[in-house]
């Protein structure tokens, strides 16, 4: 999928009105099949930029493209049939807990199935074998019928990258996918996704923390610096100067963000007996 | 893909299989016991005077007689719940201090003395006797002896209630730091000093808050009463709906509903004040 | 160290006065008092009849006609057949309930921040009005329609905890994480496939627990609706009261007693091995 930006202002719904943007854009293109890693110091705009592309975000001026429609301008099931096109992987993973492994990676396949098809699935696994190749390709084929809560932070985030391996999207939007996972897994995580995104001539967008990696596994990097654009450039031209600057006087660039809380339950309402 | 990965079966489908079989198994009897024909609901037989209690409701009964008579019993409602709180009151207040092992000056050098251990044990055991038995029953059961009319409303709500009441203040009071309570004691305190300098200063909004809530539900179950003959709201939505007039019902239910909405309201906005 | 001046009269260290017009404690058990002496006024509760030698008298006949229970085989197996009919009463009236409940707790919520959720209200004007009138009314009301037996019991159990279940069911869903449901809706899907794959699995412990909580109250409330004509221990009950059986009225009521305790007890020990 082709994404094309243009000219985009984007608060965030909470801001107030005197705010500046969370992200400010001129001009991005990103032509199908690429892979691009994005840069920048934590408070960017890497997720919002992401969420944006998603059409999760709507900006308050510009234009985005996804294979040359605006997905706000688009309506009901148009709408919907372009966001079938995309994947979205948030950097917690989006798994409900108690929910079996085999079920939440079936769930990404789930825009191109019907009702009825949805429904049975959750009586008795649709595709099996294909929820144990994308989880193999983590290493997490003997996880199948584990319940998620059982796994541990790495392997959740595992588990949510391999729902993309079954989405019917050309497009792979993916936030911090290495953010709970040793070096040895990060770097066979990166290269798994590369590698299946090439395979289908897959558009794959990933912001990372972790620059080596970034620099080792893609050709064009991002930098995002205070909700704008530092750099756009071939990964050769990508210096320590430049670097540097991204990330200066920000010293927590390499700590990773803890996951939010889970809300608390509400009490019980007590009732008359 | 080897071929071996395609083998894969859901090692939990033999599980659900017999879940989803056991639960058609048992529903079976449960629709053949409560005699569950929902088609009958459609007979032309049943269909005709539902629909003509129905037609009936509409417009609710407004006329100026009917509506002080409904305010009245409204009232009543209200005055058995607040009259059945306050005797149960009587009844829980002092089975609480008995019975409260926080307060047993015996207990204080170890074990608690036989005696007071028996009479704790038999103050218990009426209290889960008293709330076990259903309000509805206990109002039958003194309509019986007092007659129809609102003296069996209060006594049944007073005698659940009282119940209620007894054995939540003692879990609460129970729940509660015991050290200070204690100390007094030790100290030579008598145990209606010790109950309200130590217990009461701890827990006292929870108990009110808790007394606030519960005379709450005695509003609503006081109508349900009234189907008994115990007086009230509810008598009169019985006698009503005997008459098959569909407009006083709707009034009574509006009625009702306002109250318990009422009720509701003040009851959450004084344990708010509580805090 | 200096010492503090102190004043000439020393206000402070007055306790503040009884009653001032301030006081809302004062206000609050002023009116608390009055409610409660107004309520014994107007009722015109015949204390006296009460404690008169005759009522006394009358209560003693009356307590003693419930002796002896009838305990004969055949009257035993009729009260555990209606027993059988309260358990299955509260049981499919719970099952319904919580059928209803899920279907008008979903547009009863709202599912993510852009949601208008326009059904919202409205849906929680019913559920409230479900839930505010008592199963025995709803039984009464219903007994027009489905006539007497257990069938208008099951449904009104089922209307008033429909009420009930489905206001605790969309405060359940309103409160799960949205993260799940979020990354599907990105993805284009929407509706009931977003529920069953995202929302559902977060809520269904509490949606279970609610249930079988609310069945325990069903069960107690089962044992009573009979009192209207709407089957199980209940309608055994009147039936024999209005004859004048009063050794079977003993065996029933000591029958509900004993359904109520044990299901106090059974939810009591079973609270305390989930909880350990």
């Amino acid at each position: 999928m082709r994404v094309e930006l243009e000219q985009i202002d984007v608060r965030h719904l909470a801001a107030r009105p005197g705010a500046s943007a969370a992200l400010k854009l001129d001009h991005l293109s990103v032509a199908a099949g690429e892979q691009v890693a994005i840069i920048g110091p934590s408070g960017a705009g890497k997720t919002t930029l992401l969420e944006l592309i998603a059409a999760a975000l709507k900006p308050r001026f510009g234009e985005v493209q996804l294979d040359g429609q605006n997905p706000w301008r688009l309506h009901g099931a148009a709408q919907q049939r372009l966001r079938g096109h995309l994947f979205l992987a948030p950097q917690t993973p989006p798994l409900p807990p108690r929910q079996r492994v085999v079920t939440a990676v079936l769930a990404g396949a789930l825009p191109g199935m019907g009702l009825l098809a949805s429904l049975r699935s959750l009586f008795y696994p649709r595709d099996i074998p294909g929820a144990y190749t994308a989880l193999e390709a983590f290493d997490l084929g003997e996880k199948l019928f584990e319940r998620v809560d059982r796994l541990s932070g790495g392997e959740r985030q595992r588990v949510g990258l391999a729902r993309a391996l079954l989405t019917p999207a050309s497009l792979w939007l993916i936030d911090e996918p290495l953010s709970s996972l040793d070096p040895h897994r990060a770097q066979q995580a990166l290269s798994t996704l590369t590698a299946a995104a090439r395979q289908s001539n897959i558009t794959l967008i990933v912001t990372l923390h972790q620059v080596d990696a970034a620099l080792a596994n893609f050709s064009r990097i991002i930098g995002l610096r205070d909700g704008e654009m530092a750099f756009d450039l071939p990964v050769a031209e990508v210096t320590t100067e430049r670097l540097a600057w991204l990330y200066a006087q920000r010293e927590e660039a390499l700590t990773v963000d803890s996951e939010p809380d889970a809300p608390p339950l509400p009490a019980v309402a007590v009732q008359c007996r | 893909m080897t071929t071996a990965t395609l083998q894969i079966r859901d090692p939990a489908w033999p599980w659900r299989l017999t879940w989803i079989g056991a639960s058609l198994f048992l529903l079976w009897p449960l629709l053949v016991t409560t005699e569950f024909r929902p088609w009958l609901l459609f007979e032309a037989q049943s269909r005709e005077p539902t629909w003509r209690f129905l037609a009936a409701m509409l417009p609710p009964t407004t006329n100026a007689d009917f509506l002080w008579l409904v305010l009245r019993e409204a009232w009543r409602t209200v005055a058995i719940a607040t009259a059945g709180i306050a005797l149960a009151l009587l009844l829980a207040v002092p089975a609480t201090l008995v019975s409260v092992r926080v307060l047993s000056i015996s207990a204080l050098s170890g074990r608690m003395a036989p005696v007071s251990f028996a009479l704790r044990q038999l103050v218990r055991w009426t209290l889960i006797l008293l709330r076990s038995v259903p309000e509805l029953i206990w109002a039958l059961v003194f309509v019986r002896v007092v007659g129809l009319g609102p003296t069996a409303g209060v006594l049944a709500i007073a005698l659940t209630y009282g119940g209620m009441l007894g054995k939540v203040y003692g879990e609460i009071l129970e729940s509660g730091d015991a050290a200070v309570t204690q100390s007094l004691l030790r100290n030579g305190c008598s145990r209606l000093q010790a109950f309200s300098y130590g217990l009461l200063p701890q827990n006292a909004a929870e108990l009110i808050s808790y007394t606030v809530y519960r005379w709450e539900c005695a509003i609503r179950s006081s109508v349900v009463l009234g189907f008994v003959g115990a007086g009230g709201l509810g008598q009169q939505l019985d006698g009503s709906m005997k008459m098959f007039a569909g407009g006083e019902v709707s009034t009574i239910l509006l009625v009702f509903v306002a109250l318990v909405g009422i009720a509701d309201f003040v009851s959450s906005w004084l344990r708010r004040q509580l805090g | 160290m200096t010492t503090k001046p102190i004043a000439a009269n020393q206000p402070y260290r007055m306790p503040p006065p009884l009653f001032d017009a301030r006081c809302r404690m004062c206000w609050f058990v002023l009116a608390l008092l009055s409610l409660v002496v107004a309520s014994f006024v107007t009722l015109e509760l015949q204390w006296a009849a009460f404690f008169s030698l005759e009522a006394i008298n009358n209560m003693g006949r009356f307590l003693g006609e419930f002796f002896p229970p009838d305990l004969s085989t055949n009257f035993l197996i009729k009260l555990l057949y209606a027993s059988g009919e309260t358990l299955a009463m509260s049981a499919l009236g719970t099952l319904l309930a919580a059928i209803a409940g899920l279907a008008l707790a979903l547009p009863a919520s709202r599912l993510h921040a852009a949601d208008a959720a326009r059904l919202r209200s409205p849906t929680r004007l019913l559920l409230n009005a479900l839930r505010s009138i008592p199963e025995l009314v709803w039984a009464a009301l219903l007994l027009i329609s489905a006539g007497l037996g257990p069938f208008a019991g099951t449904l009104a159990l089922a209307c008033h905890t429909s009420g009930v279940l489905g206001r605790l069911y969309a405060e359940a869903i309103e409160n799960a994480a949205p993260g799940p449901a979020f990354a599907l809706r990105t993805q284009g899907v929407v509706g009931a496939r977003v529920f069953l794959y995202a929302t559902l699995p977060q809520v269904l412990p509490q949606i279970v627990s609610y249930t079988l909580y609310r069945w325990e109250n069903n069960i107690r409330a089962a044992a009573v609706l009979g009192v209207v004509g709407a089957g199980g221990l209940g309608q055994l009950l009147m039936y024999h009261m209005s004859l004048f059986h009063m050794g079977k009225t003993a065996s029933v009521l000591g029958a509900m007693v004993l359904l109520v305790v044990l299901v106090d007890a059974l939810s009591y020990g079973l609270r305390r091995i989930m909880t350990r």
